[in-house]
This record gives structure tokens, sequence and C-alpha cells, in this order.
């Protein structure tokens, strides 16, 4: 037997201070089972130590919430008895130590979430984030990445329906895998991980319960040195046929009434889904390790509990209805096993061959971890960067635009989608590529839009304006499609939270967010946080992912983002003051990385956008897309690229260069396409409302042309757009 | 009309092909893997996804699974049975279809809109769909068709091939093939053309919301035909 001491606890990922406090709760040392409970469930992936303060000035309420931040998901009411149950999650450090295991059960995860709540997952979406192009791993981890995303998805036949890509060397040796789903559940349907009973049978189903992943949360808790390589083992593997099994089996049991509550076995498996479901419940619980069904002999109580395996789902039943239950899971060849009970103790009490092996109070391990009130700077405004007309004189409008548009961040991503199936459950009306992926309510009129979007280079300029930002650009690409903005969820990725500077960036990231989505109400239904990106003293830009979805009450007024007809003008709706600091423009053409980014103008942000809703509503607008990174013309040409359609630009009046005005990343704008016969009517009701607008162009022929300073085909600007992100994984 | 699709464990485009055999006509029934016995059918479709995890090799374990016998039965006494893209897998593994499929030539899992062409309308699948190609959906990760020399000119002296991937036009060339499928050889039938193995999904194509509406086509035709 290992006696415990200090020096256990420390490699643990455990603070001196920390395991004091273990011993003064316990009025003794605890077992090595017992500590690697207390580590599993103190570590910041588990207890949000760090983070759990500042979270609760999110704004979390509004009438279509129906389940806020901390359940296993979020829900909304999407009208009728229908509710979108979803979440998103990291998966960063397993991914960069093993990218198709790490992605694909980060998927996997985030999917058990969403059906554990009673909900069909009917779409699936990630944001992931890698080094330089120029680093040597960036290559293979992309790759990675993306085959364990598709691998798991694709197997389970939940189309993968938007997501994200960016580059930047602060990824360098922290790459970002953020998954998310999306479920379709009947709001009387519901199921939560609350326990309530004593005495009630508690069941274990799914896969056996392996040596893989063991300390897995411990590790997402840590900053990576030059070792990590060596980590592999605690990477979990994934297995999505048993998933789908589980998914399937989970589901036909849920038809009926038997189950009390439920919770699939994520980070620190075993230990935090029965620690959480007794906790809810204020219950106590009881289990015998002898009766978990192991895939490896001689597994001790203390890998049975820290184990990751995948594919596990523990349940509290009603009293009787086991037989009924395992009939269920012998049909989809899933192992069931009945492993304890529910009990009044307000203990954990292990078992493990006829003799108790830990027990401690609950309330240690849920209510009384560990909070830091960590120390944090705010982050000064950056002195803004005036652009004179030298910085443009030798520039030409058509080598800036073809330069952007080949930007990693910015060219083309269907490489990748391409390898995600995007169509299976027959519902995708809108594919990866546009403003947001749709899906249809299976059977109904209904729509649902989701996207997610990240902001780095904005919060890492300033963060209070970045986390506004990035909850607005979700808005925006729900707006887009035409769907009503619903709610957010949140994946916080940061560095080191011991850091002021870092926990100064999340502090303020979190403001922003909250005051966003306040303003706009789109409140933040779940989410998670990711600290400690780090590798070698070099952290990561902050990076909170927002995910949005939003409602189409009718999916024939979808909106896309291509370019239509010969004919139509194009309007740019909100002010274009041609903010370039920050910008795309600024960085890749005049190599200015400084400055502060856009700033951000809630009134006008809502205006604008319930006014475009307005304006699908009485249908007259035919094509609407957002404007973001690269600024108008990056917009304008993929839609055009999208189209296959040219514009003829009109020339711009004001005082704005014409650089600033179309490399120019202004928040709260939108461009889209009109009737010509229906000018008179989109006019009046701008003004009614009194939101600016330019009319920027008419569709024509297949070129971009602006005067005698910019002419460029269609198929000239499409061929790097569409290529760069090809050639580069070939290469 | 009656038709019944099997589900296998894994299975995941069973309810995209139950929806669209309804919505053209079918009575469907859901058949599972373990059962013995298919209730009467005119046609049984071994849908998409991944039979058994794919493990050992896609479609193998299916090919063995308890229900599959009466699937042979029925295909041999003359019966229509289609499979697509998993369930093609799964009929060549039966030895229904001849040929295998293995990865795709680039090693990617692919999700598009292909085109394919037509090369043989007299059979029940093909017979009155007026247009000569047809634009479909791929999704899969093992749809690069092969068979030996001896196979490929029996399917070819049978005029076995169904579909081959194509551009708008017909072009069935190497530069149109996703997936280095031999002969760009998208779907094959048995020598009699009751059997109908094809790796794109008709099932995904059948409202004009969706990637296109030419899996209408392939299903109004089946309606027609029986």
């Amino acid at each position: 037997m290992v006696v415990v001491n200090e020096k256990i606890a420390i490699e643990h990922g455990l603070k001196k201070e920390e395991y004091k406090k273990i011993c003064d709760l316990l009025k003794r040392t605890p077992n090595l089972t017992e500590l690697g409970i207390f580590s599993a469930m103190w570590n910041e992936h588990c207890s949000y130590k760090s983070s759990r303060r500042h979270l609760k000035k999110l704004h979390t309420k509004g009438e279509q919430v129906i389940q806020g931040p901390g359940e296993n998901a979020g829900i909304v009411d999407i009208e009728d008895d229908d509710a979108i149950v979803f979440k998103i999650e990291s998966h960063n450090h397993p991914s960069f130590i093993e990218p198709y295991q790490g992605a694909a059960t980060g998927v996997g995860g985030i999917m058990r979430d969403v059906f554990t709540m009673g909900a069909r997952p009917i779409a699936n979406l990630n944001s992931i984030h890698f080094g330089s192009p120029s680093h040597e791993k960036t290559k293979n981890l992309l790759r990675g990445v993306v085959k364990g995303i598709g691998g798991y998805g694709n197997c389970i036949g939940v189309p993968t329906i938007a997501g994200q890509t960016c580059f930047d060397e602060s990824y360098n040796g922290n790459i970002l895998v953020n998954a998310m789903t999306l479920g379709l559940v009947n709001k009387n349907k519901i199921f939560y991980s609350k326990a309530a009973g004593i005495n009630k049978p508690v069941i274990y189903v799914g896969s056996k319960t392996g040596r893989d992943g063991i300390h897995g949360a411990s590790m997402a808790s840590a900053i990576f040195d030059d070792k990590i390589e060596e980590k592999k083992p605690t990477v979990q593997v994934g297995d999505p046929f048993t998933e789908k099994l589980l998914l399937e089996a989970c589901l036909e049991l849920m038809a009926g009434k038997s189950i009390i509550s439920i919770q699939d076995m994520g980070a620190a498996g075993l230990t935090s889904s029965s620690i959480e479901m007794a906790s809810k419940g204020n219950l106590g619980i009881e289990i015998d390790l002898t009766k978990v069904p192991c895939r490896e002999d001689n597994m001790s109580p203390y890998e049975i509990m820290l184990s990751e395996s995948q594919e596990r789902m523990l349940i509290v039943l009603e009293e009787g209805k086991e037989k009924e239950a395992k009939k269920i899971f012998d049909k989809w060849n899933l192992d069931f096993a009945v492993i304890g009970k529910t009990t009044d103790s307000k203990n954990i009490e292990l078992f493990f061959k006829n003799e108790k092996v830990a027990e401690i109070p609950i309330d240690f391990l849920a209510e009384n971890a560990p909070m830091y009130d960590r120390k944090w700077i705010k982050a000064k405004p950056p002195k803004e960067n005036k652009f004179s007309k030298d910085n443009f004189k030798s520039l030409k409008l058509k080598n800036c635009l073809q330069k952007i548009l080949t930007d990693p961040n910015i060219a083309d991503k269907e490489w990748i989608w391409n390898q995600y199936d995007h169509t299976v459950m027959g519902d995708t009306i809108q594919k990866p590529g546009g403003n947001a992926g749709v899906v249809r309510v299976h059977g109904t009129n209904k729509a649902v839009a989701a996207s997610v979007d990240s902001s780095a280079t904005y919060c890492h300029a300033h963060p209070l304006t970045g986390g506004k930002q990035v909850v607005c650009e979700s808005w925006r690409n729900m707006i887009s499609v035409g769907a009503k903005p619903i709610a957010i969820t949140n994946c916080l990725n940061f560095g080191n939270p011991e850091k002021e500077k870092n926990m100064g960036e999340f502090v303020e990231c979190v403001e922003g967010i909250s005051e966003a989505s306040k303003y706009l109400n789109y409140p933040v239904v779940s989410g998670n946080v990711s600290f400690y990106n780090e590798t070698k003293d070099k952290g990561i830009k902050p990076t909170p992912s927002i995910g949005g979805i939003g409602l189409l009450s009718d999916y024939k007024k979808m909106m896309t983002m291509e370019l239509k007809n010969d004919g139509n003008y194009i309007y740019v709706i909100g002010k274009t003051e041609g903010h370039l600091n920050q910008s795309v423009f600024a960085r890749n053409i005049l190599s200015e990385f400084e400055g502060p980014p856009p700033e951000i103008n809630l009134f006008n942000e809502k205006q604008n956008g319930m006014c475009i809703l307005n304006l699908k509503m009485e249908n007259l607008i035919e094509t609407c897309h957002d404007v973001s990174l690269g600024g108008i013309l990056t917009a304008i040409s993929k839609m055009s690229i999208k189209g296959n359609k040219g514009v003829k630009l009109f020339s711009i009046d004001g005082l704005v260069n014409k650089f600033e005005y179309f490399f120019g990343e202004d928040q709260g704008r939108y461009i889209v396409e009109i009737k010509p016969e229906n000018l008179e009517n989109v006019e009046k009701m701008l003004k009614k409302d009194s939101i600016h607008f330019d009319k920027l162009g008419v569709i024509e022929s297949n070129q971009i042309t602006y005067g005698n300073d910019l002419k460029i085909s269609i198929d000239d600007i499409k061929q790097g757009y569409k290529n760069w992100l090809k050639e580069f994984m070939v290469s | 009309m009656k038709s019944s699709v099997i589900i296998f464990p894994g299975s995941n485009c069973d309810r995209d092909m139950d929806v669209a055999l309804k919505k053209f006509g079918f009575k469907n029934k859901m058949v599972w893997h373990n059962d013995s016995e298919i209730p009467k059918s005119d046609l049984i479709v071994l849908p998409g996804g991944f039979s058994y995890g794919d493990y050992l090799r896609c479609g193998s374990i299916a090919g063995k699974s308890k229900i599959i016998k009466s699937v042979i039965d029925f295909a041999n006494s003359g019966g229509l049975v289609l499979g697509i893209c998993n369930g093609f897998q799964i009929l060549t593994e039966t030895g229904l279809l001849p040929g295998i499929l293995q990865q795709n030539k680039y090693l990617n899992f692919i999700c598009k809109n292909v085109f394919v062409k037509i090369k043989n309308k007299e059979n029940k699948y093909f017979k009155n769909i007026k247009k000569e190609v047809l634009e479909l959906h791929i999704a899969h990760n093992e749809g690069n068709y092969f068979c030996t020399k001896d196979e490929l000119k029996s399917i070819e002296d049978n005029s076995q091939i169904a579909v081959t991937y194509c551009d708008r036009k017909g072009n069935d060339n190497e530069e149109n093939n996703p997936n280095g499928a031999l002969k760009n050889i998208a779907g094959i039938f048995n020598k009699d053309k009751n059997i109908l193995g094809m790796m794109p999904h008709p099932e995904r194509m059948i409202d004009p919301f969706l990637s296109g509406e030419d899996g209408s086509l392939f299903f109004e035709n089946l309606t027609g035909s029986l």
C-alpha cells in the first residue's frame, strides 16, 4: 500500500495548501484512491477554481432559456414543444499530444453531454486553431484533427454543419480543438443529472473501463513542457461505433419512464459523474467497484475511479426497472451493470472485494473545492495608429485583395469540411462555408442556424472589446442567414491563470461577452473554460470561442451569401469609418500589428441586425453576408465567388480613403443584395430607423471593378482563395 | 409498394432512406439485423452508415449477420435489393455483387456533390429517368471500386455498370473521378439487374432545399417501375 504524503499529492497536480486542506477536512491522511478522487475533482478542469467567481457575471437568463450553465448542456426553447440542447467544449491538450484521438474524443464527449439530456444530436460544429502554417507541426496536427473530427462525427451519423479554422503562431505549442453539438429534445422530456431518492440502483452502461485516460483532466489543467509527448497514455481512445449504440440505447430507454437521472462519464470518469449526481441531489452514493465492467485484469480501485475510458454513462434508475433497462442494453450489445445505490449518508463510499476502500463527504469534493480570486491586471487601451497617405501610395487594390484572399485565416476551408459528412440526416439546408450552418427541425417548417466564432487578434489587442466583438460576430452570423439569434455557448481558451496578465485577459473577455450578450438578449447557456494553454512559458492569445444558435420559424425564408442575379443592387448596411488597426489589411499589407481593435457599438449592432431581419420578413433582400475580417472588398469577393457573379462597385464618397473603406473592419455591417424594384422600400425602411447605408454597386458580368482602380475576374480571385489550403496540405 | 430497410448496429442513413421511400409512396418497414425474417417486400434496402463499426473491413461483419441470409434468398429469387454506400460495401462482402470497395485514392473521407452518368437504363432502377446525368451526393471513406480483370470483363460484357462518376456534361474520365474507382464506377448491378449497389446517396437529394433534387428522379422512377 502506498502511503500518501505531500510529495505524492503534488505529483497529482495538487498544491501544497490544497493537500493540507484535504487532510484538515478529512481529519486524517487520505489513502491513494481518495487522493486520486480529490485531485480529479479539485483540478482546474473540473472545479473551475480560477474562473468560477467570474463566470457568475455572465448573462445567462432570458425567456427562451430552459436550462442555463451548470448542467451537462444548456437548453433553449424553439417554440411548440421543441427545445435545443447545446454546448461547446474544449479538447485542446489531448489534441496537441495525439491529434486524431484527441479531436475524436472531443467530438464524442460533447455529443454525450447532449444526448445525456434526452436530445438526439442533430448537428456538430467545431472551432480549431493551429500554429503558424510555417511551423513544422502545423500540417500534421491539422490533418490529424480533421481526420479525428470526421472519423467520429461521420460514423455516428450527425452532420458537421459549420466551423472555423484559424492559424496564429501563438498556437504553435498549444492548438485549440473546440467541439460543439446541438441536439433536439421535446421540452417535456428532458433528463437531468440530479439524483433523487434513497436506495435507488446506480447503473453503469456502455463500454468497459480500461486504463486509458487516467489523469486526463489533470493533464488538461497543467502547462506543457518538452516532455509532453510522454503524456500520450493520458489521451483517451474513442470508439464512435460504441457511442452510436450508446446513443440509440439511451434514447430508447429515455422513451420510457425508468430514469431518475443520467450523467455521462467525461473528464474524471466515474469519479466526477457519481459525485455530481449525488451532490446535485444532496445525497450519498455507494459503489461496489468489483461490479464495474473492466477491460483489463487487476485494475485497482484507483484506476477504475480515474479512468477516462470513453462511451460510458451512469444512470440512477427507478427501483425494479433494472430488468427492463437491461433488455435494451443487451439488444444494443452494451455492458449493463448495477454497481451501487444512492444513500442518505451524503458521502461517497467505495467498496472493492468486500472492503471499504474510500469514504469522503461529497461536500468536500464539490462545494468545498478550492476557489481562487486570482490577481489580474486590466489591459490598457492600445494607442491608435494613424495611417497617412504615404502608407497607401504604392499600393494597388488588386494586389492587396489577392494577398488578403490567400491569407490562411481568410482562404477557403473546403478541404476541411469536405472530409466531414455534412448532409447525413437529410436536413442540412445550409452547408459549411456560409455565414452559418442551418438544419431543419425534422418534419417541421422550422430550422436552426448555428456557427462558431472567435477573434483572438481583437481579444489580444483589447480583451474587453474583443469579448464584445465575438458575441456580436456570432449574432451577425445568425442574422445573415435570416435566423433570430437565441443563445450562445462559450468555450473560454486562455493561458495560465496564475499569471496576472492572462487572468486579466480572461476577466475582461468575460466582461465583454457578458455585456454584449445582455444587450442583445443573447444569453450564455453553457460552456467550458480551458486554462493553461501554455507551453514553455508561451501562452496562447486569449481565445473565447462563441457558439451561437438562431431560429428560423420558416426555413423557406433562409438567406444565403452567394450573389444571385445580374442587375440587382448591392448595399452596405452600417457605417464604414475605415478602421484599419488590427485588421487583416494592417497586418498583411502594412505590416502593422499594434493598435486597438474596432469599436463595438451595441446600439447600432442591434438596430442593424433587427433591420436586416425585418427586410427579409418583407422579402426585400435576396442575399446577405456580414462584413468581417478583410472588410467590404473581401466580403464582396466571397459573395462573388460563391455566386459566380461580378460586381461593378460605385465610387465611394466621403472622406474615407479607398483602402480604408474597402478593407476597414468596422463592426455591425452587412452586405445585402436588392432587386431594383425594391430599392425604394428598402431605403424607406432604413431611413425610418436612421440606419446608415451605402449604395455599393450593382451585379454584372464576371469581374469585380472599381472605376479605373480595380478590374479583376472572378476566376482570378477564386484561384488563390480556393486553392491555398489544398496546396498547403499537399506541399 | 412495400419496402424494407435493414438496420444494422452502426447504420446511420436508415432514417433518411425511410423518409425518402415514404415520400415517394413506399410502405416502408424497418427490419432489425438480428431478426431472421423480412416482411413481404418489393424492395429491400441496405442503408448507408458504419455497420458494426466497419471493423475488420467495411461491410464484412454485416455480410455475415443473421438477417443477411434472408436478403440473399430474396435477391436470388429475383427480388430488388438496393445497397447505398455501406449497403454497397455489404453487397460486395456477401458476394451478391462482384468486386470490392477500397479506401479512397487520396485517403480522405469525401462528402460532396458529384455527377454520375447512367450507363444502363434497361432495368427497374433507371428505366424511365429522362436525364442521362444525375447530380447526387457522396459521403464515404471507402468508395474506391476495384475488381479483377476477369471480373471487369464479365461486368462489362453483361452491362453491369450502373453509374459512373462524370462531370456535368457526362464525361466520365479520370479528371472526374473523386475516389480512384476503377473505370469511374459509382454503382454496379448483378447480372440479372435486380441488385444495385452504389456509393452516391439519392436519399439526400430529395427536395430543393437540400443539396439538390436529382435523388427524387431516382425514387420516382422506382415507384413507377414497381
